[in-house]
């Protein structure tokens, strides 16, 4: 029996998990539209690959991984690309950014699938080819997963933990998971342990799932993976929680967790690998737990791209006091501004959010300072004192206090007597300081620009002064020829002005300006008045 | 296509390396002082200030030239910034220099550019790039926004676009919310 260690805090909310467990994963039929965002991971954008009208295989990449951090996106099904263009995206702000419109054409015709010969192969040439299937973590964060899995400079990571705790209220898409495929899980699991030369594979999932706990142990069995059962207190499912419960190490603050020779994975990441390199298919789809106000709590495996609306409405008729859609858990998830947006890589779940669900939080009190945050806090950090510093936008002093540990898992928000929405606030003073380092980068390189300029401007002063004392010593300039064209310019370009000045335009700082020049901004000119006057008659028509 | 392409990028690196040996080589000494006040401000190289650029608008502090709310691109938060460095009040800032603007950068009329070469001898950061009598275009990325290249326009084809937000540069709000005083 392992010895199970303890993180600090952590919290207890009502579960919610049964509304939606009771059933197995149902598969969504084919939307109407599919709409793939080229960002669903973190890092940078993937490059389009196709052009509107061209048609598409299911599993054809469309967009392709653009420098060391990011990776692939693929065509959900077969159908021919309707837009390539910038649509809400599933974020707190709603704001647009690069999708691929995808109109299906019923037939579901899959690209040749084949799979990875990985054993046999440089890890290299794997982890490149996870890249192109779109593996990124499903946990929620969506870190590009080849990045994980490369040792780098150490030839090995000893531990590999499979993160299957799914601590958040309401979410049970790794439950059902875990239940239904688990022998697919420890496939993924086997390669993962090969690509990090791992040593122990240990597999954490809270003690509220027992069959899941027991179909992964059945798939363990004689492969030396160990399934351990954790005991359920919110957040265990975070990374350094889970490494914490199971090996009694945390990495350093701003570490990470290969610094303590762990490396850790969603159990949904690993079923995904065990799907590309086997079989050949890449990311494509995940399963999303649909909850909360809504006629059947179900977990679906959805395309990517298939719009929120489309999704919910199989449930059931919307309710009328559904307010918003919910995307992650109630803990750390938020509120989607529409639902016209995809579900993408990061979409664990979907709740519909009722004020009987989750009723408005009371006013706001005062902070009284009792502590109860930072006994919650799974971190070890002051939130009052973070809190305090956020609110007074003293961002220094909040960043000393290790505001960038904070996983903003909501412990604190959750026990405060004052109701006080302290995540909120750190979020606010995270993006903050984020935005000061951007500005502070883009004034560095505009000094550095700046310099470089007055520096260049006074060389070719020196220059020139050099170059012209040499010619005053050397031997006489033929000064004829240079004598006549500036004359004849000037004069030339006094008519040209005098021409402009009749035409009722004149455009300024003209002086020094080449013949040749003054006739351009002459055409120029020509061709502005003709769009003026074709504007003005555009306007001046009848509707 | 390719071969210009590969032009542009032989430019960039020969520049990077001319820019990363000029850093070393035109390093003047110059007081601290000077350098931490220069670090506040905003490096919009604009001029509004009433000094030709930032460096010397910090040079004039620091001697006690001018006063510390004479930079609108810094705005509220440079001048109490500039305040606390110096241990003095901080002030309003004088409107008599500007408002604060938010941040724009210089986009040019691509159909009426004539290639007159004026813009890109005003820009104080080399952020326009053309040939003479060619189209010319601002690195968007480059552009402090601080509009001298406007002027200079022979056939006005140069406007200031404010920078939209999206999804990189989103910031979460300060949390709106109803606080009941006891
Ligand atoms: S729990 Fe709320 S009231 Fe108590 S110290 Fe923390 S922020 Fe203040
Ligand atoms: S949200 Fe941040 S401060 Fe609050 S309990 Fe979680 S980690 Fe601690
Ligand atoms: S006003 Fe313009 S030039 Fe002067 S300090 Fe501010 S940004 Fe620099």
């Amino acid at each position: 029996m392992r010895t199970l260690y303890q993180f600090h805090g952590g919290v207890h909310p009502a579960e919610h998990k049964q509304e939606s467990s009771a059933h197995p994963i149902v598969m969504a039929p084919l939307p109407t539209q599919l709409i793939v965002p080229l960002q669903q991971h973190i890092g940078q954008r993937a490059k389009p690959l196709v052009q509107i009208g061209d048609r598409v295989l299911k599993g054809q990449m469309i967009g392709q991984a653009d420098g060391a951090t990011s990776c692939a996106v693929h065509a959900p099904t077969s159908g021919s690309v309707s837009a390539i263009e910038m649509m809400p995206m599933p974020h707190p702000s709603s704001l647009p950014d690069l999708c691929i419109s995808i109109t299906p054409d019923g037939a579901d015709e899959w690209i040749t699938r084949t799979a990875l010969d990985y054993q046999n192969m440089n890890p290299g040439e794997v982890r490149n080819r996870l890249r192109d299937f779109g593996l990124a973590g499903l946990g929620g964060a969506v870190f590009p997963s080849h990045v994980k899995l490369n040792p780098g400079k150490l030839d090995k990571v000893p531990t590999l933990i499979l993160n299957g705790a799914e601590c958040e209220p309401w979410i049970t898409c790794d439950d059902l998971l875990m239940r239904e495929r688990a022998a697919e899980i420890i496939a993924g699991a086997k390669i993962m342990q090969y690509l990090l030369s791992a040593d122990a594979v240990l597999i954490g999932i809270e003690d509220n799932k027992p069959q899941a706990i027991a179909a992964m142990r059945a798939a363990c069995a004689a492969t030396g993976f160990e399934v351990i059962a954790v005991p359920t207190r919110y957040p265990s499912g975070g990374a350094k929680q889970l490494t914490k419960i199971l090996t009694g190490k945390e990495p350093p603050s701003g570490g990470r967790s290969t610094d303590i020779g762990v490396q850790i994975f969603n159990v949904a990441t690993a079923y995904s690998v065990a799907r590309a390199v086997l079989h050949g298919e890449p990311m494509i789809s995940r399963i999303v737990t649909v909850t909360g106000n809504v006629e059947q709590p179900r977990n679906y495996e959805v395309l990517l791209g298939t719009p929120v609306k489309e999704l919910v409405a199989l449930t059931g008729k919307q309710r009328n006091d559904t307010q918003s859609y919910i995307m992650g858990g109630p803990m750390m998830g938020f509120a989607l501004p529409t639902d016209n947006v995809p579900v993408i890589k990061a979409s664990n779940c979907l709740i519909a959010s009722s004020p009987s669900l989750f009723p408005a939080p009371p006013p706001a009190l005062p902070c009284i300072r009792c502590t109860q945050c930072a006994q919650a806090c799974p971190v070890n950090l002051q939130p009052q004192d973070l809190y305090w510093f956020s609110r007074g936008r003293e961002f220094g002093k909040a960043q000393e206090y290790n505001l960038f540990d904070c996983i903003e898992c909501g412990c604190c928000d959750y026990v405060c007597p004052s109701h006080i929405p302290l995540v909120q606030y750190y979020r606010f003073a995270k993006s903050e300081i984020w935005a000061r380092e951007r500005e502070k980068q883009q004034a560095d390189l505009a000094r550095e620009r700046h310099e470089f300029r007055l520096a260049r401007i006074e060389r070719e002063k020196k220059e020139r002064a050099d170059k012209l004392a040499a010619k005053t010593q050397g031997s006489k300039a033929p000064a004829a020829n240079a004598d006549i064209d500036p004359k004849k310019a000037a004069i030339q370009a006094a008519i040209e002005r005098a021409k402009l000045k009749r035409s009722g335009v004149t455009p300024k700082n003209v002086e020094n300006l080449s013949v040749e020049t003054l006739k351009e901004i002459d055409e120029i000119e020509a061709r502005r008045t003709q769009l003026k006057q074709a504007m003005e008659k555009q306007s001046d028509s009848p509707k | 296509m390719s071969t210009a392409l590969l032009i542009m990028i032989g430019l960039a690196l020969f520049l990077g390396l001319v820019l990363g040996y000029a850093a070393i080589k035109f390093k003047v000494a110059e007081s601290p002082l000077v350098q931490k006040i220069d670090a506040i401000l905003p490096q919009t190289q604009c001029g509004q200030c009433g000094f030709p650029g930032c460096k010397p608008y910090a040079t004039a502090i620091a001697s006690g030239e001018a006063d510390i709310n004479q930079c609108p691109p810094g705005g509220e938060e440079g001048i109490h910034k500039l305040a606390e460095l110096l241990g003095v009040d901080p002030k309003p800032l004088n409107a008599e220099h500007g408002v604060p603007k938010p941040k724009s950068v210089a986009v040019i009329d691509e159909e009426l550019c004539i290639g007159c070469t004026l813009c890109i001898q005003a820009c104080p950061v080399d952020a326009i790039l053309g040939a003479a009598k060619h189209m010319h275009t601002v690195i968007a990325k480059e552009c402090t926004g601080c509009e001298l290249c406007i002027p200079p326009c022979p056939v006005d084809c140069i406007q200031m676009q404010v920078v939209q937000e999206d999804l990189t540069t989103w910031k979460s709000k300060y949390p709106l919310h109803e606080i009941r005083n006891v």
